[in-house]
Parts: structure tokens; sequence; C-alpha cells
């Protein structure tokens, strides 16, 4: 087995109409059901918004807090889950359905293994 | 045991490689240990067979020489606590060795190498390294991009499949149609690859073809349900059939209706036909398949004059419904100006939003020229120039506008 982040990728600014949100949210959550009835699941959560986000760096070995998020963009990721997946294909199914419920990009990617000490 | 030459390796290669790597890969479950071992393989047996006789089997003495030679070094490697050699050996252990004729496996290769998940550039390499046994050197020829840029491109992509794990598997029913569609495409474009360039490496570009047509074999002869794998066969023999005829022995583009069609190779062409009626009797079309009935329709003139214009039409029409784009709509044109005249097609021409295709100006020219407006047919043929990077195209058209000249 392998592991997967899905990551949403939302466009920041206004969100949806409610109306339009409850039914994302029942699709997730059916989603969600699928993806644990195949023991998929591992952990999901939606993220607060950009502008609450705040990046920490060291500079010149001095530790600079800032206000976030860390790359500018129009878009940034809004949520994620961590799949186990025998394989992309499986991955895949799960983000397509879930880029069906969101009308929103996902991008999948393996974790990796790991190492043994 | 008979003799054997190194011409008998030459034609195990090309016709098993595939086949071998994708066993090994199942025994392995690992690309690259899959495609070195078959790689020691065929150089042991350059060695052996014109020695000691070509093995009653040679496929089976390669994938069985492989997978020895593979678990010899593995352990060697495995020993110095390298643990992808572990993982692999550990596979290895596990999967028992067919040697008869599985015809899962290459098929299996072939849909992980046109996986949906690697860039269309990855997967053309990629298709052309694992099963057509093409070196890093020759695809990057092929496709004019510089060596080591092929073989990064071929490192990445097989990285991809070891991390993300992309399955090697023939996908699920419900997948196989949008999944076939890619390896279709693949297939095709490395045909059309070789067959549309006439660059300094043209033989290797030839070779695409070649290529492009064996794998279009071996998928029909492993999904012979599959009607449009039929179909881009037939299409890839009847282009395939016209190769020798297309060129002028100076390298000039001859267009289809100059074509001397006594040079065009009749049993291609007969074989394409074959293959086209009997699409044509199950009645499932697809794009591929319309455009091999369209290109045998073609075939069946004895001359440019005696093509039967209507029936290509007839066939553009339904291509638009399957396949509604702009440069079908171009090509239906084309038909159009032969059986309604270059007027109705102009009108057809020019409500297309294709300004960036040079072949779209070239059709534009051709009909102006056609109509007798000469100043617009030369204006025409220049957009088209200009968009043309070929350099038999832009011969081929420059010799059209200066021929408007005079």
């Amino acid at each position: 087995m392998s592991q997967y982040m899905l990551a949403i990728y939302q466009p920041d600014g206004e969100p949806p109409p409610p109306s339009f949100l409850e039914s994302v949210a029942r699709d997730l959550h059916a989603l969600n059901e699928e993806i644990k009835a195949a023991g998929g699941w591992v952990f999901s959560r939606a993220l607060h918004a950009p502008s609450t986000a705040t990046v920490v760096r060291l500079r010149d070995r001095q530790v600079v807090t800032t206000d976030g998020p860390y790359v500018e963009s129009k878009e940034h990721i809004g949520g994620f889950w961590i799949v186990e997946a025998p394989d992309l294909d499986v991955a895949l199914a799960w983000a397509a359905k879930a880029a069906r419920a969101t009308t929103l990009p996902i991008e999948v990617r393996p974790f990796q293994d790991v190492p043994e000490h | 045991m008979e003799p054997a030459h190194a011409a008998d390796v030459e034609r195990v290669f090309r016709a098993e490689h595939g086949r071998a790597v994708a066993i090994l890969i199942r025994v392995f479950g690992d690309v690259d240990v899959a495609e070195e071992a078959v790689a020691e393989a065929f150089a042991a047996a350059v060695e052996r067979w014109p020695r000691d006789g070509l093995p009653p089997s040679p496929v089976g003495w390669i994938i069985t020489t492989a997978r020895n030679r593979a678990i010899d070094r593995l352990r060697r490697e495995a020993s110095r606590a390298d643990r992808h050699a572990q993982a692999a050996l550990l596979h290895a252990r596990d999967e028992p060795i067919h040697e008869g004729p599985v015809r899962d496996e290459p098929l299996r290769l072939i849909f992980t190498c046109c996986h949906p998940a690697l860039g269309r550039a990855a997967q053309v390499a990629l298709t052309l390294r694992l099963l057509g046994g093409l070196t890093t050197a020759e695809i990057a020829r092929a496709f004019l991009v510089p060596e080591p840029t092929m073989a990064q491109r071929l490192v990445r992509a097989k990285g991809k499949i070891r991390d993300a794990k992309i399955p090697y598997r023939v996908p699920a029913a419900a997948n196989l149609p949008e999944r076939l569609q890619s390896v279709l495409a693949v297939v095709y474009l490395v045909f059309n690859e070789g067959y549309t360039a006439t660059s300094g490496a043209a033989l290797v570009r030839a070779e695409l073809c070649g290529e492009a047509i064996r794998l279009g074999r071996r998928l029909a002869e492993l999904m012979p349900d599959e009607p449009e794998v039929a179909g881009l066969l037939a299409l890839m023999l009847l282009l395939e059939s016209r190769r020798a005829a297309r060129t002028t022995a100076a390298g000039e583009l001859v267009p289809l209706a100059d074509q001397d069609r006594s040079r065009w190779d009749q049993a291609l062409a007969a074989e394409g036909r074959s293959i086209v009626r009997r699409c044509l009797r199950r009645n499932e079309p697809g794009v591929y398949q319309i455009q091999a009935a369209i290109s045998a329709v073609h075939s069946d003139a004895p001359c440019a004059a005696a093509t039967d214009w209507r029936q290509i039409l007839e066939l553009y029409d339904h291509l638009l419904t399957c396949d509604p784009g702009p440069v079908v709509a171009l090509n239906r044109a084309v038909a159009v100006a032969e059986v309604e005249g270059p007027g109705p097609a102009l009108a057809l021409v020019d409500a297309l939003d294709l300004g960036s295709y040079h072949l779209f100006h070239a059709v534009r020219a051709d009909l102006l020229r056609r109509l007798g407006r000469g100043t617009d047919a030369v204006r025409a043929y220049e957009s088209a120039i200009a968009l043309t990077e070929n350099a038999a195209e832009r011969e081929f058209l420059s010799n059209r506008r200066r021929s408007l000249d005079g």
C-alpha cells in the first residue's frame, strides 16, 4: 500500500453560495464513506482561508514570522486527504470523484516511503 | 540446433523485446531492472547463439537468461543492503515465470507506458523504448531532441511509474475506452512523426512508421475486439502504402492527386482495405476507422480523376459528427471543393478559426487559385509558407506560389 495526498486547489476570494457548498459537502461525505469502506482512510480536513496563514522562516539565522501565505497565487490548497491505496489508479479514481464534487482541480502526490532506522 | 546469425538475434529483438521486458517487469516489479536484464540477455545471445545455435524457443531463452542474470546481480547488490535490490528480489521470489504465450504482458506494458498520468512526450518515449526496444539515442534523433534531454525524460517517467505506483495492468472495462484512446494516440503520433518529416534524419523517421505499424499489429493481435485498434492499423497501412510515391527522388513532396499510383505498395494497400471492409461489416465506427475508410477510397481509385469524392464527402460528414474539430472541417472542405466546386468550399474554409495552421492557408490558397483570384492566392500561399517548418512542404508551397507569378 502507498499513501497519497489529494490536495484541493481552491481559488481565493468569495466562497460559492451556501446551496452549492451544501451539495459539495454531501458529495464529499459520500466519497469519504467510500474511502473508509475501502480501508483507504488516513486523514482529511478543509483548511481556513489562505489569509489566515503565517509563514515562519530563517533569515540570517534569525527566525522571522510574517503574514502568509507563502506562495503568491490566485489559488491555494483549500484542504486535503491523505489516503492509502494499492496503486495510483485507485487514488486517481477517488480524486476524480473529489474533482466532480468540488468542481476544483485535485493534485495527487505520492508520499515517500518511511525510511527504516 | 539450427545455426544462428546476428540477424536472428536482431529479428528476435525486434519481435520480442517488448514481450520480454513486459514479463520481466512483472517478475521484478521494476522497469529498470527488467530493461537492464533484457539488454544483458540479448547481449549474451549475440555471443552465444552463433556459437551454440538458435535455441528452440528464442524468447524463452531470453526471458530465462534475463531473469537468472538479474537475480545474480540483485543478490550481489542486496548483500550490500541495497533496499531497492532486495525489494526486486523479494518480488521475483513470489512471481512464477511463464514462458508460454502470455498475451496479457505486452498489453499491460503498453497501458502503463501510455498512462494518462504521464505526459504525451513521456508516453511516446517510453513506448518506443520499452516496447519497441529503440535506444535512447535513436528516440532522441527521431524526435530531434538532444540525447540527454531524452534520457532525462525517460528517467523521470520511469521514476514516476515507480514512486507514484502507476499500476502495471490492463485497465478495467469501464476505463478501457478512455485509456485505449491514449494508447492509439501515442501509436499514431509515432507514425505521423515518421510520416510527415523529411529532415536530415529521414531514415530514422521512416523507421518510426515501421515501428508504429509493428505496434499497431501487436495491438490488433492483442485486442481483436476493439474496432478502433483495427481502424488505426488500417489507416497506417494505407498511408504507408503511398510512401514511395509521396516524394520525388529529390525529396520534394508530391500531392496525392499527382502521385504515380503504380508506385503505391499494393500489398500494404490491400491489407489496409481488407481491414477497412471488416470494420464496415462490424459497424461500430470511430475516428480511426472513418479516416482509414477515406484513405481506402483514395486507394481504390486507379487515377486521381477516378476518385469517388462523393463517398469521401459522406465519410467526412460522418467523421465531423464523431470529431467536430476545425481540422476535420478543413479536410471536409477539400472534399466539398471536389464535389460542389471551390466556391462553396472557400465559404466553409473562411468560416474556420485556424489562422495559425499552415494547411488552412494552403487549402485557401489552392481554392483561391482555382477561383482565378491570383493575388489573394499568392497572399494565402505566403501565409502558409511563413507557418510551415517542414522543408519539403515549404518547397512545395513555394513552387505553387511561383507558378502564379507567370
